[in-house]
């Protein structure tokens, strides 16, 4: 399969890719690791004029500083993967890495490429809604932080302007005892989820301070059970409540039936998920 | 576009469309016709290759993208006349069938064996699951990819002994 012609620019600096950017807007696509963006131009189901590649420029480090893990945008899904920062402070990160598309994918994939491309059977982006992490965009305008709440806007569509590059993912450091997983179903590794659940718990003297639960590929966009969450908060973390929580965000979903399964059958198993996964976050954070 | 790769540790130029993807750049213009193109669709992994060492699928890259960097194909794993221990696992333990998926599996298992010399099962079948073997002969693709890291680890005992034998006779 052949893409559509285009340009191709591969600048030196984050600055020179504003301009370019800049100068071409909406005619133009970010290239960073081209997991999902090449597949799109492929089908030509995206045919830009001007292509920018960004891969060479760093922005790949994963650090912890002023309270936050702070994600460079071209962290590649095998880094995130074999982080032992991840493996040790952030649960939910680092079960979800190893689940992403495959291993070969996975080596050029990045985490900013992937939640730009805002695919409702994305990963990350139920990741990032369970943590309440932020995105930081870069345009020569300037620099906003925004909530990954706001920046998911629905199926592959985000806040980000013509102009501006996701930079840094922020996502908030653990405070006290808190834990996490990510539950995926699929029906060979590669494909897209069936379905997938994200879930952070933090606790305090004992009981919920905190729960975060995002849902994979059962609605127009990354979804944030936000009625399970407001459940969970401030009660006894008890299998009766993980249960109400689980039936809150079966009712949130809106899956649709597909060759991965039926409606039906997608939102039992965000109810199992939702259950099971909390069970898991609740072991881990009074372990942590 | 004038681009310079290294491919299989010699520097190969080719003036190319932006839009050519990597596979059909190392097939077409450098005629290495050992990477395969299946799914075309970022699935099988019959078109994998090394860059700068790591697999990746050259079906979801462009050629230019390729540009300065170093790219090894099934043909490079073959060096001074002799078969490198992937290959010659893979004859010795029966590790293809039609041979479709051979060269991705082989590339992602020298990659592999390269990080983790001894891996497990678990952790072969792990490394090539963005692998498909049309045939389903993963059992001894696996076989293979093992045994190449025990001859691997045999070789790298002899010329130890080697070299502690020239340090202790100099």
């Amino acid at each position: 399969m052949l893409p559509s012609r285009f340009e191709y620019h591969r600048p030196d600096s984050l600055e020179e890719a504003l301009q370019l950017l800049a100068e071409h807007g909406d005619e133009a696509k970010v290239l960073a690791g081209g997991q999902s963006l090449i597949p799109v131009m492929k089908l030509r189901l995206a045919a830009p004029a001007h292509l920018i590649d960004i891969s060479r420029l760093g922005m790949d480090s994963i650090d912890e500083a002023d309270g936050h893990l702070a994600i460079g945008a071209l962290a590649r899904h095998r880094d995130l993967e074999r982080s032992d920062l991840l493996k040790a402070r952030y649960p939910v990160m680092a079960a979800a890495a190893p689940q992403i598309s495959d291993p070969i994918v996975r080596n050029l994939g990045t985490i900013g490429g992937s939640l730009c491309h805002a695919d409702p059977a994305g990963d990350w982006g139920s990741v990032m809604l369970a943590l309440q992490a932020s995105v930081v965009l870069r345009s020569g305008r300037g620099e906003r932080e925004m909530p990954i709440s706001e920046f998911l806007e629905d199926t592959f569509t985000t806040a980000l302007e013509p102009d501006e590059i996701l930079t840094e993912v922020r996502v908030p450091q653990p405070a006290g005892s808190s834990g996490g997983t990510y539950l995926k179903m699929e029906r060979k590794v590669g494909d897209f989820a069936t379905v997938a659940a994200a879930l952070h718990l933090s606790l305090s003297n004992g009981t919920i301070e905190r729960a975060g639960i995002g849902l994979t590929a059962v609605g127009s966009k990354n979804l944030q059970a936000t009625d399970a969450e407001a459940s969970l908060a401030g009660a006894e973390p008890t299998e009766a409540a993980f249960a109400e929580a689980g039936r809150l965000a079966a009712e949130a979903s809106s899956p649709v039936t597909d060759v991965r399964g039926s409606a039906e059958y997608k939102r039992h198993i965000v109810d199992v998920y939702v259950r099971r996964g909390l069970a898991t976050a609740l072991e881990k954070a009074r372990a942590a | 576009m004038e681009i310079t790769v290294k491919v299989n540790g010699a520097d190969r130029s080719a003036d190319i469309e932006p839009r050519m993807l990597l596979a059909h750049l190392i097939r077409e213009e450098f005629g290495l016709t050992g990477t395969h193109v299946g799914c075309d669709t970022t699935s099988c992994g019959a078109c994998t290759v090394l860059l700068d060492g790591r697999p990746i699928k050259s079906c979801t890259m462009f050629g230019v993208q390729a540009d300065g960097r170093e790219v090894t194909t099934v043909e490079g794993l073959f060096q001074d006349g002799q078969l490198h221990a992937i290959q010659a696992a893979f004859k010795e333990e029966h590790g293809l069938q039609c041979g479709f998926c051979t060269p991705g599996m082989m590339l992602t298992g020298s990659a592999l064996l390269a990080e983790n010399p001894s891996p497990s099962e678990d952790e072969v079948r792990w490394a090539i699951s963005g692998n498909i073997c049309r045939c389903t002969g993963y059992m001894n693709i696996v076989k293979a990819i093992q045994a190449a890291g025990r001859d691997l680890a045999a070789d790298a005992e002899t010329a130890d002994a080697e070299t502690a034998d020239e340090s202790v006779a100099s």
